[in-house]
């Protein structure tokens, strides 16, 4: 059965290599790869094959040929719709996850119809009645045959696409129905070239043999299998550690000559260290999932609250602290609320930077988003704002009200400046 | 992360508390406090050295050092020291381990040694492991001298001291979800504590949480004190899930 298809590579190098497709097969990907490959419509390719498949079975042998020599890959026919059978839903934890979409049901009608024909085919075909006998178990073999490497090419593909994995039974289901195929074609051959009274000791031989293999070439086997499974750990491990070494080499070192550069300038100095570091946590501590460019526009409450502070420590030098309980997605309420927060730390970091960090909390419960922005600077008296802070009035409580929600100024016992802000989501639109 | 605001004591209110009644070393300086430093950095240790180690001045004596579990166990075992300072990275398995293997000392009635965990880290699980396997704080190591000394004093007086950052994983921890407490007492915070985490994760300090809540400083302490038992008995699913996830990379 066609499912999950790939993720479609998008840069054909100039000498394009021929690979079997792995999304929307029928069978074994080969027409629509060669389609692909020649820039032909894969309904042309599949005509010929049938075509030949007439001419005494030619098709068939050369399907099984290509099948066999040309490697599975990704691509063939561009659809111009998204791929049908795996589509990427975003959980409820925000990670996004690739989910496994029921087959087709076009496809397999047309599988259907496939076997169909080919039976038609099959029972009209005029060959000597011996021969004939012999077509049915050769079908069975064929078919078996398809089943099992069917069967061997997801379990390739499904290194490459991390789709909802089939369960392992189904799986084995699929490979043992094809061996079981198989066995009883071989051996309806067996009994039709009279040799019935043999197959007994021709079994038994047989079985022989096999065990005989299995106990020579098993612990190879086994050896294999393990030395594969750790190479690849390893080179998992590498990639990481390479990974780090580039993000080392990239920014760190880079930060460290600055600061050697600069080391008269203590603001200087500081500022670099401070925005490294924060560099460096976000790298190390990100939550796994959560892929997000920096280049992205925040869209949850904890990643703006972040995002600004960030922004307003590496330009004004004041180092700011962020602590954020709970997280939801940004409405334009919210929006509102983090520019107000933002120039709330404006301020905070330029009037108020001198007595420590700027400390910043944002909480989201239920449908209330509040967020805290406090100073240890001088403070100051809110019915005496000089004139160069007016923009705490328009920009921070203006914005505030003007969508809805609460501003609130006002002097710490202890010293310093708190900006509460607090603010209702919007209502669910959708 | 500077943690201007970490802990409220100042020396007067160390002072205060010398008069509380609790055991406390007598120096030439008045209280002692005999301490520990658990670090695989050796310029972190030595910089912690310079700034706490100054006895006359700060009250603090280090009476030993260690780069590693063996080390740190072994030491502390033998100077048996009020407070230990300990990462929570460490080669051998980690602060945790250290924790595990000294749990009898840390339950011993008499003298009980008690653990200040102190990392550059940011991870909830390690924060949250280290909580759990029985640190009475946290703070970061971009900590001031002055507030280290403070916090030092504090957990040497058996109360807690957490950073901003932690009330905030905390809250996060006992956010109200679907699933039902298993146990009553130690699945959820009580409002007041809620309350005292909040500000804490604000950044004030216990003195201005007391004015903010008009409580006393003691009962600020107990609250905080209260959340750490329940942050290290309760069987939350996101605090095992959290102390669990601790993987040594």
């Amino acid at each position: 059965m066609p499912e999950a298809a790939a993720t479609p590579l998008d840069d054909p190098r100039p000498p394009r290599k021929l690979y079997r497709s792995s999304d929307g097969r029928w069978l074994g990907g080969v027409a629509r790869g060669l389609a692909g490959h020649l820039g032909l419509p894969v309904v042309w390719v599949r005509l010929v094959f049938v075509g030949l498949f007439m001419a005494n079975g030619l098709g068939a042998l050369l399907y099984a040929a290509f099948w066999f020599f040309v490697p599975l890959g990704v691509g063939g026919v561009g659809d111009h719709k998204p791929p049908s059978l795996v589509g990427t839903e975003t959980a409820p934890d925000g990670r996004r996850r690739l989910v496994a979409r029921k087959p087709d049901k076009g496809q397999l009608a047309a599988l259907l119809l496939m076997v169909i024909v080919s039976m038609v085919f099959v029972s009209s075909v005029n060959l000597g009645s011996a021969a004939k006998a012999y077509l049915v178990p050769a079908v069975l073999v064929a078919a078996g045959v398809a089943l099992v490497w069917r069967q061997a090419d997801n379990a390739r593909r499904a290194r490459w696409v991390e789709a909802g994995r089939r369960r392992r039974t189904l799986s084995l289901l699929r490979a043992g129905g094809g061996v079981l195929l198989v066995t009883a074609g071989v051996s309806a051959i067996f009994v039709m070239q009279g040799s019935a009274a043999h197959l007994g000791a021709v079994l038994q031989a047989a079985l022989a043999v096999l065990v005989g293999i299995t106990l020579l070439a098993g612990p190879y086997l086994v050896r294999m299998t393990q030395d594969l499974s750790e190479e690849r750990l390893m080179r998992i491990r590498a990639q990481e550690r390479a990974e780090v070494a580039a993000h080392v080499h990239d920014s760190v070192l880079h930060t460290l000559t600055l600061i050697q550069r600069n080391a008269d300038n203590a603001g200087e100095v500081r500022r670099l260290a401070r925005a490294q570091e924060r560099d460096l946590r976000t790298w190390l501590y990100k939550p796994e999932g959560t892929g997000k460019d920096e280049a992205d526009e925040p869209d949850t409450v904890a990643e703006a609250v972040r995002r600004n502070a960030a922004e307003v420590e590496d330009k004004h030098g004041a180092p700011i602290e962020v602590v954020v309980v709970g997280d939801c997605p940004l409405d334009e309420r919210t929006a509102a609320q983090m520019q107000a927060a933002r120039e709330a730390m404006v301020n905070a970091a330029k009037y108020g930077g001198e007595g420590g960090a700027v400390q910043v909390y944002a909480e989201v419960e239920g449908r209330t988003v509040f967020v805290s922005v406090r100073d240890r600077g001088p403070g100051f008296d809110l019915d005496s704002i000089p004139a160069d802070r007016m923009g705490v009035r328009e920009s921070i409580i203006g914005r505030m009200e003007r969508n809805g929600g609460t501003a609130r100024l006002r002097a710490v016992p202890g010293g310093g400046t708190e900006v509460e802000l607090e603010m209702e989501r919007a209502e669910k639109t959708s | 992360m500077s943690d201007a605001t970490e802990a409220s004591g100042t020396a007067a209110g160390a002072a205060e508390a010398a008069g509380s009644g609790l055991p406390v070393g007598e120096g030439e300086g008045g209280r002692r406090v005999r301490v520990v430093l658990v670090d695989d950095h050796r310029m972190f240790r030595t910089g912690v050295q310079a700034e706490i180690g100054q006895t006359d001045r700060t009250g603090v004596e280090v009476v030993g050092e260690a780069a590693d579990v063996d080390q740190a166990v072994t030491v502390i075992t033998a100077t048996r020291p009020e407070v230990v300072l300990l990462d929570v990275h460490l080669p051998g398995g980690g602060g945790v381990e250290v924790l595990r293997r000294c749990a009898p000392l840390m339950a011993d009635a008499e003298r009980p040694v008690r653990f200040l965990a102190l990392s550059v880290s940011d991870a909830a699980e390690d924060v949250i492991g280290v909580i759990r396997g029985g640190a009475r704080g946290y703070v970061t190591k971009t900590i001031t001298g002055t507030d280290l000394v403070d916090s030092v004093f504090r957990v040497q007086e058996g109360d807690a001291v957490f950073s901003p950052r932690l009330a905030g994983f905390v809250l996060d921890a006992f956010a109200s979800t679907d699933a039902p407490p298993v146990d009553e007492d130690l699945d959820r915070l009580t409002q007041r504590e809620r309350e005292v985490l909040r500000l804490i994760a604000r950044g004030y300090a216990y003195k201005e949480i007391a004015k903010q809540l008009f409580i006393s400083v003691k009962t600020v302490e107990s609250h905080v004190s209260a959340v750490l038992r329940k942050l290290q008995l309760s069987n939350r699913h996101e605090l095992t899930r959290w102390a669990t996830a601790r993987r040594l990379v």
